[in-house]
């Protein structure tokens, strides 16, 4: 993996070859004419400083040599093309997430090969009703107990209860390794962004079984594409669709359905007689959370329209297939009446999408998306006139994001002054940023994943459709300042597969120099050359004192992997 | 936060000009007079995503109770699965048995048809409105268990008495309720509250936070270190739980052993916060048994051996449950409940009164529900927090913790 080339060559930029691109200067006229490139004039951050701030707030931080590279190659020129991640060779972080053939697969596939634990139970208990009798309710869930299992029967229960949990590691480990070492990593970022803003929660029923999909197909191809196409294909994503709810809902009884419904009721009064009706979890966390906002100007007699036009959109058994399915039986086919516009009666899966199709353009929507996009990228607190422009763009270009986004990144408030080093990073930063800064392999083990998880941001574990926190300080305290550092001295204690500081290589251009000089050179290179008087003075006496005296490698060594512990400890580097 | 940076910065000055700073005489403090250090103590449980207040405490007196819900009303006291029978009106979910001896002691007092009167079904601002004290006023910019805590630091002896461990809060983020000037820590265990370093590394990593720069992290890190020193010092993981309390092995039962032992240890604990999720029960819910059974058999249970294990100190303590909201009164169509309005509360404590169901009844006819779906709301949950602080803590002056709001009556929990 040594050998990824941390900046592709250019299909975009044949003309110009690594290192011998014009200046950051000079890029700026070379660019496409998008008319809203902040002139260097306008950038209150020094030239180093945009390099750097482009790498914290478009990526997870620099890799070793991504500074000097993005330098020569100029700042804006890099953006460009982060912009354009299919111009951006990701050959090996693909071969890298090949190592786990499952995230190829689709949910129904996975059902199929790794049924659920439950499912298995339910399947023996089938095979074991006599005919004629109801089957048992799996009251017992995870339990083969009273159904007489034999032992090829516990074995393929357990195998499946394994494979099950490793579905969900193998997506964990993906997700860090790609932003470690892809080179698309605007593409991370906004991956990440979108799965946060559309959070599902892997531990509800067979929800990690869609995850992948959910990535694959409903997430990444439109993670820069257009919000509307994103919008729809969460809206028909078994793993949304169940995470909330809406799966079950169906039209009230007392409503016209849009055609009869083709099975009757259960004669035998088992599981079909379960109530139907109106479930309006989705149809308030799609304004609520996904578009409009809180804020954003509906009712509860909205929220009721948005549900009742979403009904029949369903999963086809989720815990054995898992793909889609529009039931004209369970829609509500009366007329409706949203935000302003009427639904004709006796429409069916139309209903849905032109609620998507209001929401998508409703002013408030433009608002809220441009909102959290430049809260992502430029600040806590959010420049009003840049959410304005944001939100004009995302009307004027039919909500392309990544319009927003080079609207957002090419800003006078992106290189502002305030701007610089205001984020605080959230877990999965952290510890992507202090992987990349240590110039770390891809961890095939889920251990960095757990580590996040104990920074307090598990992946896809978050159980409330609200996302994780946006603001950077939501994720300081003291507790989470202890588990910062202690995530430090266990990166430079070489306990992070993957991440050995040994092979850092920084560290075998700094074992043989002097204290200063390593001191320098562990704050280039892990602070972005940046450290307070007092952290520099820290850092100066980070050597083992028992070996002060020496001048061997080993005990250079030892005290150079504590200075990058506390550096990667340190307030400068919770920030980006 | 810019205070609290004052305040600590302060501190560090001192160090710096050779004088004793204020968190090394607390720490003197509660190590030498341990006696002293035995105060009031509230306990706040967070319940979030808006707990089925109507399956909770059970109004099985209620004629609409079970024609609204068919398929997830609580039986009747007496029949099999039943509710326990309160007061012949009332009753608790059988899986709430744990707490049922608190009730015949006269330490549980339940308040029913309290909530806020925000006509929010947002969980995240009908939560934020709950915890900043401020029902339909987001800018809010504090908790109202901070202003609690600010509000008493302003004399010189509670200056002097304050604990860095004044109040803490099981969870990974500072919860909104205790966010605010006043230093508050967060952790999610006391296990994990250390630094794994050697001698001089962890005095190399302190040195690192312990700089005067205004700074977020630089203000947080220094409340940290005071808090190690003074948690190493006091051990509270040497306090077992007594009296047999056996503590559910969940999260939420971890963290109330947790601040039993903290508690315990006399570590100068005045609030303590807890929160637990999976109460947003829109599908299948379950009746006497099932998904919400479950997540009320772990809270009730967590809860019993928190009581039992404080024993005697209970006299000092309160235990207070809160929920956004309740859920509509009429089942889904999912076998659920989708967002409703007002909920239930719990308060616990030696000293409230108990064998009570608290507030009034408002009934759940179809013109008595609001909006013609929900409980309505006849106790603000301000009444409640404000009573609670007021009596058990002493707090002076509660109007400034619910800014806006004056009590009418009293509710008579405490």
């Amino acid at each position: 993996m040594r050998c990824i080339a941390h900046l592709p060559a250019l299909a975009l930029t044949a003309a110009c070859t690594l290192g011998a691109c014009s200046s950051a200067h000079h890029a700026v006229a070379a660019l496409p004419a998008s008319g809203e490139v902040a002139a260097q004039s306008e950038r209150e951050q020094t030239a180093d400083e945009q390099v750097k701030h482009a790498l914290n707030r478009l990526g997870f931080g620099a890799r070793p040599g991504d500074i000097d590279r993005v330098r020569s190659m100029g700042v804006d020129r890099w953006i460009a093309l982060q912009l354009s991640p299919q111009e951006i060779d990701n050959a090996a972080t693909e071969q890298f997430v090949a190592r786990f053939p499952v995230l190829a697969q689709s949910s129904s596939e996975l059902l199929t090969e790794y049924p659920l634990p439950r499912q298995l139970i339910r399947e023996k208990r089938r095979g074991m009703a006599r005919p004629g009798e109801a089957v048992a309710r799996d009251s017992a869930v995870g339990k083969l107990a009273g159904l007489d299992p034999t032992s090829a029967d516990s074995m393929r229960t357990k195998a499946a209860g394994r494979l099950s949990r490793q579905l969900l590691t193998a997506l964990q480990t993906a997700k860090v390794a790609r932003a470690v070492v892809s080179d698309r990593q605007l593409e991370e970022v906004m991956v990440d962004f979108w799965e946060n803003h559309f959070t599902v929660f892997a531990g509800k029923g067979p929800e990690r079984y869609f995850l992948g999909e959910y990535e694959r197909v409903g997430i990444r191809p439109h993670a820069l594409g257009k919000f509307r196409d994103l919008l729809g294909a969460v809206a028909k994503s078994p793993a949304m669709l169940f995470y909330l709810d809406n799966w079950e809902s169906t039209v009230e009884a007392d409503r016209p359905a849009l055609a009869a419904r083709r099975y009757a009721r259960g004669g035998d009064g088992s599981k079909k007689g379960r109530p139907r009706g109106l479930n309006e979890n989705y149809g308030r966390e799609l304004l609520e959370l996904h578009t409009l906002g809180v804020d954003g100007g509906y009712t509860q007699a909205d929220v009721l329209v948005a549900a009742r036009s979403f009904t029949g959109w369903s999963v086809e058994k989720p815990r054995e297939s898992g793909a889609f399915v529009f039931r004209p039986a369970f829609h509500d086919a009366g007329e409706k009446h949203f935000l302003g516009h009427t639904l004709a009666a006796n429409r069916g899966i139309e209903d849905g999408e032109q609620v998507l199709d209001i929401v998508a353009r409703h002013p408030a929507t433009a608002h809220f998306i441009a909102t959290k996009l430049v809260r992502r990228f430029v600040s806590d607190s959010v420049p009003p006139a840049l959410v304005e422009r944001v939100a004009a763009t995302f009307t004027r270009s039919d909500r392309d994001i990544r319009e927003c986004l080079r609207a957002i990144v090419t800003s006078p408030e992106f290189f502002s002054r305030g701007a610089y080093k205001a984020k605080v990073k959230s877990p999965f930063e952290l510890v992507v940023s202090a992987l990349r800064a240590v110039g770390a392999h891809p961890d095939s083990t889920p251990r960095t994943s757990q580590l996040i998880a104990k920074l307090g941001e598990p992946l896809y574990g978050h159980l409330a459709p609200n996302g994780y926190p946006e603001r950077g300080d939501a994720w300081i305290n003291t507790g989470a300042i202890l588990a910062r550092i202690n995530f430090g001295l266990l990166v430079a204690s070489g306990r992070v597969p993957g991440a050995s500081p040994t092979e850092w290589t920084d560290e075998k251009a700094l074992a043989n120099v002097s204290r200063e000089a390593q001191v320098d050179g562990v704050i280039r290179a892990i602070l972005g050359g940046e450290a307070s008087p007092d952290t520099r003075k820290v850092l100066s006496s980070a050597v083992n004192p028992m070996a002060a005296d020496s001048t061997t490698n080993a005990t250079r060594r030892g005290g150079l992997e504590t200075m990058v512990g506390l550096a990667l400890g340190a307030p400068e580097f919770q920030r980006r | 936060m810019q205070r609290r940076v004052f305040l600590k910065s302060g501190a560090l000055a001192l160090v710096t000009m050779g004088l004793s700073p204020s968190f090394l005489r607390r720490m003197v403090y509660a190590q030498g007079v341990p006696q002293t250090q035995k105060g009031k103590v509230l306990i706040c449980l967070f319940q979030r995503g808006a707990a089925d207040a109507l399956n909770i405490v059970v109004p099985h007196g209620d004629p609409h109770y079970y024609a609204l819900r068919p398929n997830i009303a609580i039986a009747r006291p007496g029949s099999a699965e039943g509710a326990i029978d309160l007061d012949g009106f009332f009753g608790l979910h059988p899986a709430l048995a744990p707490l049922e001896p608190l009730w015949r002691s006269g330490m549980l007092a339940p308040v029913h048809a309290v909530g806020s009167p925000s006509n929010t079904r947002s969980h995240f601002d009908a939560q934020d409105y709950m915890e900043s004290g401020t029902p339909d006023v987001k800018g809010t910019p504090d908790g109202w268990l901070n202003r609690f805590l600010a509000a008493k630091d302003t004399c010189a002896e509670c200056e002097l008495r304050a604990s860095p461990f004044r109040a803490v809060a099981f969870a990974q983020q500072t919860p909104r309720i205790l966010e605010g000037p006043a230093p508050t820590i967060a952790m999610s265990s006391l296990d994990d509250f250390t630094i794994r370093a050697t001698g001089s590394d962890v005095q190399r990593l302190e040195a690192l936070y312990r700089t005067g720069s205004a700074d977020l992290i630089h203000g947080a890190g220094a409340e940290t270190f005071d808090a190690v020193k003074m948690l190493k010092s006091a051990s509270p993981q040497k306090y077992a739980a007594e009296h047999n309390a056996n503590y559910p092995t969940s999260p939420f039962g971890q963290s109330l052993r947790q601040i039993a032992q903290l508690v315990k240890a006399n570590v100068g604990l005045e609030i303590a916060f807890a929160d637990v999720g999976g109460w947003d029960t829109h599908v299948n819910q379950g009746g006497a048994t099932g998904q919400l059974a479950n997540r009320l058999a772990d809270f009730s249970r967590s809860i019993a051996a928190l009581v039992t294990d404080l024993g005697d100190r209970m006299d000092d303590v309160v235990i207070m449950t809160m929920s956004e909201f309740g859920r509509m009164a009429k089942q889904n169509g999912s076998g659920g409940t989708d967002h409703g309005h007002a909920g239930a509360l719990f308060v616990i404590g030696g000293q409230v009164r108990g064998h009570k169901v608290h507030g009034r009844w408002p009934g759940l006819a179809p013109e008595q529900l609001n909006d013609g779906r929900d409980l309505a709301l006849t106790t603000d949950f301000r009444a409640v927090f404000s009573e609670v602080v007021r009596t058990h803590l002493a707090a002076s002056r509660s109007d400034a913790l619910f800014p806006g709001f004056t009590a009418t009556s009293p509710v008579g929990v405490v």
